[in-house]
């Protein structure tokens, strides 16, 4: 029984998969094969439920490590009483995490298979690092949640799972992890199982696979293991083979995202005068002949051109760095935003959001900081702070302010009208930071829109049940 | 090399009949795509950037994301090459004519300099002067006023680089602090710092040494001739291949001899190794790459052997 708790976007069963024991595996893909993708995906999930341990156990056995990175995970074990190998220090490599034994930032790892590369995000567990874990996690197309299973969901996890959630991740795998110390117990999973429904249920999360792991041992990791016979689903690696691949970005057709989007970074001057105008393409593809208004000004024009070095392009997909040029010699410069002007986002200068506040020092109503949206900083002040969430209940609860760590809504003013989607639509234009002007420091990830909560269903009941 | 490419003659009135359509994106493209708007963010964001240049691969394809981000403009910075003093000839001809080609302003922070006007004391003729780099990289920074340093560093290259923001932050001091980064979400970079403060700015941080090469032979760039297998005098010291030259000579027990041999990196002559290796072509690099049990910089770097948090030791320090 593959336990997947989504509805219509079903993880499919494993397909049969190329061996992982080759020295080939790191090779590219020949030239008659599928090209490469790219999933990025962060591991997340509370401390000590063993994230270091599995994302060091998928680079193991999927023979990602050489030798000389191993030899020294081996020489660094050995140094602190360790028998064989603690695969956590292939990720932990700061010298404070491994001294404490903990995640203090994000560690980068990269993976390949034959079609895919993979950016592997190894998030921090302690609720101090929060931020980092908020990183992590901003640009991934999926996580992977370790749970130590026999414990079950942490509010730790919970808060995880959430922020992950309204960064917009939409696909989960959860490695239910220390199966090894239940014995394989199946009714351990099955209650992993229904403590991840309610919570991906209420997130809006699309496609959650749970699969009973042992990390330490490898098992379900990258091989099967024979540990479990009452699981039939895919192991860690399959399910991160088969997932969708550039979801971030909406890199691949998002049915909720919006038009075609591109923030002006910077005026490229061309030869015998004229402009094009320089940014990174979002919401959707862009072409010479598309209609676009030019935003917060909203003059209208079109494109006449989508240049690169290599020449210019009839049709240019999300996710590429190009410079537009238009037919209308237009006031434009960076910050501004070109939009489809079929699909146009709002222009506001003032607005709701859902913020991840990580500055130790509260967030008020009042208070004057400066944001960073696409392309633009501009001044604002926090009108009010209207909730905060209720990691556990899931329930956005009334507020005056935000502490370290808290998620919550606020109401902005900024100074310069902004270009806005809802963060659902658009992870791009939807998005912003905080920034302290005294410091410079980024206190906060902040969301267009309210938080993404589905509405309670009858079956509420069972979160508290398993809490 | 895997991009989609539909040769079409439909282009609108304004465009040249001949464009491409690019509908679907590989992974190359889209670590390229990053990597030139991070460069653009940078120029953007800070007052004084500059791009460090070491004469390497990595290096070799920042010069080109650069040409990808500002042509047909000038770069919106000057070229910096933080210079040892102990080169490989090769490495210099290729540095000052690709600089020639560009047509870009080329600046050269000596260690040489650092040692003869006592910032620095000189290790003696053989010792290994990458670490004295970071004198000579902050003296340049301050002297110059510059708050962005756009480098070529890579986070699969050692673990305390896995940690590195893409924009990372030092203080007035140089210094990189592992445990006090700046949130970086989504892809806001934040480029914004005091006075003596600047950032260390990482367009490859996604990238890998196999990407790297891939997007070498994709794009055909030119690198420095030692980068493939060739004849040369070297000395076997601590597992490593030590080119020989007037830094490196035999010690007492060592022999120099003949070997054919390429190097995986260009740093310091007196602390890069060479890898015994036939491969003469990009196809033969890439399949060597693919399949090395050894990572490049176990392989190739002394200075990244004295204990396990080595690099660690030197960023906080505020090296590259």
């Amino acid at each position: 029984m593959a336990a997947t708790t989504d509805g219509a976007a079903a993880v499919v069963a494993a397909d049969p998969l190329p061996t992982h024991d080759s020295e080939a595996d790191r090779r590219p893909p020949a030239a008659d094969q599928p090209v490469m993708d790219l999933l990025r995906f962060a591991a997340i999930g509370s401390v000590d439920d063993g994230k270091s341990t599995l994302i060091g156990r998928l680079l193991h056995d999927t023979k990602q490590l050489f030798d000389d990175q191993i030899e020294a995970v081996e020489a660094a074990s050995r140094r602190r009483g360790v028998e064989g190998m603690d695969l956590s220090f292939v990720t932990d490599g700061l010298r404070a995490e491994r001294e404490q034994g903990i995640t203090i930032d994000v560690a980068y790892r990269y993976a390949a298979t034959p079609n895919r590369k993979f950016v592997i995000a190894d998030c921090p567990g302690h609720v101090q690092y929060t931020r980092n874990m908020a990183t992590g996690a901003s640009t991934a197309d999926l996580a992977l949640v370790v749970v130590d299973a026999p414990k079950g969901l942490r509010e730790q996890t919970r808060r995880h799972v959430c922020i992950a959630a309204l960064l917009g991740v939409r696909h989960l795998i959860v490695a239910a992890n220390k199966m090894d110390l239940t014995d394989w117990d199946e009714s351990t999973y099955q209650r992993v199982v229904e403590e991840t429904a309610v919570l991906v249920e209420r997130l809006g999360v699309e496609s959650c696979t749970v699969i009973p792991v042992s990390a330490l041992n490898g098992d379900n990791v990258a091989v099967r293991s024979d540990a479990a016979p009452w699981y039939d689903g895919p192991t860690v690696l399959e399910a991160l083979e088969q997932a969708p691949a550039g979801e971030w970005a909406g890199a691949h057709g998002d049915r909720r995202g919006s038009g075609a989007r591109l923030p002006v970074q910077w005026v490229l001057r061309q030869p015998g005068g004229g402009r094009t105008y320089a940014g990174m393409i979002n919401g959707g593809p862009l072409r010479p002949g598309d209609a676009v208004a030019v935003l917060p000004g909203g003059q209208r024009s079109t494109v006449t051109a989508v240049e690169t070095l290599d020449g210019p392009l009839s049709e240019a997909a999300v996710g590429l760095s190009v410079s537009v040029q238009l037919a209308d010699d237009v006031d434009l410069s960076r910050g501004d935003l070109l939009a489809a002007a079929d699909d146009l986002p709002e222009v506001v200068t003032q607005l709701v959001a859902t913020v991840c506040w990580f500055d130790p020092r509260p967030l008020v109503a009042g208070a004057q900081y400066r944001i960073k949206h696409t392309t633009r900083v501009t001044p604002a002040r926090i009108l009010s702070v209207d909730g905060r969430l209720d990691v556990n209940r899931l329930e956005l609860d009334p507020a005056e302010s935000l502490a370290e760590n808290d998620i919550g809504t606020v109401t902005l003013a900024v100074a310069t009208p902004l270009a806005v989607d809802p963060y659902q639509r658009n992870r791009i234009t939807g998005s912003f930071v905080v920034i302290d002007p005294t410091t410079n420091g980024t206190v906060a990830a902040g969301m267009v829109g309210p938080p993404a909560l589905t509405p309670l269903g009858p079956d509420s009941a069972r979160l508290d049940a398993h809490r | 090399m895997t991009t989609t490419l539909d040769r079409s003659t439909a282009g609108s009135l304004d465009t040249p009949a001949e464009t491409a359509a690019r509908t679907s994106v590989d992974h190359l493209d889209l670590l390229e795509a990053h990597a030139v708007f991070i460069m653009r963010e940078v120029a953007a964001e800070c007052e004084r950037p500059v791009l460090l240049f070491s004469g390497g691969k990595d290096s070799a394809v920042l010069l080109r994301l650069a040409e990808k981000a500002f042509r047909p403009g000038r770069f919106p910075f000057p070229v910096m090459h933080v210079d040892t003093g102990h080169n490989f000839p090769e490495v210099i001809d290729f540095r000052d004519r690709r600089i020639e080609e560009l047509g870009e302003q080329l600046l050269v922070a000596s260690v040489q300099e650092s040692i003869d006007t006592g910032r620095v004391a000189d290790p003696g003729p053989g010792g290994m002067r990458n670490r004295l780099q970071t004198t000579a990289l902050l003296d340049a920074i301050n002297a110059h006023g510059f708050d962005a340093c756009i480098g070529g560093a890579r986070r699969d290259e050692d673990k305390a680089r896995a940690k590195e923001r893409v924009l990372s932050f030092r203080d007035t001091f140089g210094q990189w602090d592992p445990k006090r980064q700046r949130p970086e979400l989504w892809q806001l970079y934040s480029g914004q710092v005091q006075p003596g403060e600047h950032l260390r700015a990482f367009p490859l941080s996604d990238w890998t040494e196999l990407d790297i090469w891939q997007y070498i032979e994709r794009e055909s760039i030119e690198l420095p001739s030692i980068y493939y297998a060739h004849r040369r005098s070297v000395i076997e010291r601590d597992g490593m291949l030590l080119a020989e030259s007037e830094w490196v000579v035999p010690g007492p027990g060592e022999t120099a001899r003949e070997e054919t041999v390429r190097f995986r990196t260009v740093g310091d002559a007196t602390c890069t190794g060479a890898v015994r290796s036939a491969a003469t072509t990009l196809e033969g690099i890439i399949q060597e790459v693919a399949v090395s049990r050894v990572s490049e910089r176990g392989a190739t770097r002394a200075d990244d052997r004295f204990s396990e948090t080595s690099m660690e030791d030197r960023k906080r320090e505020g090296y590259f």
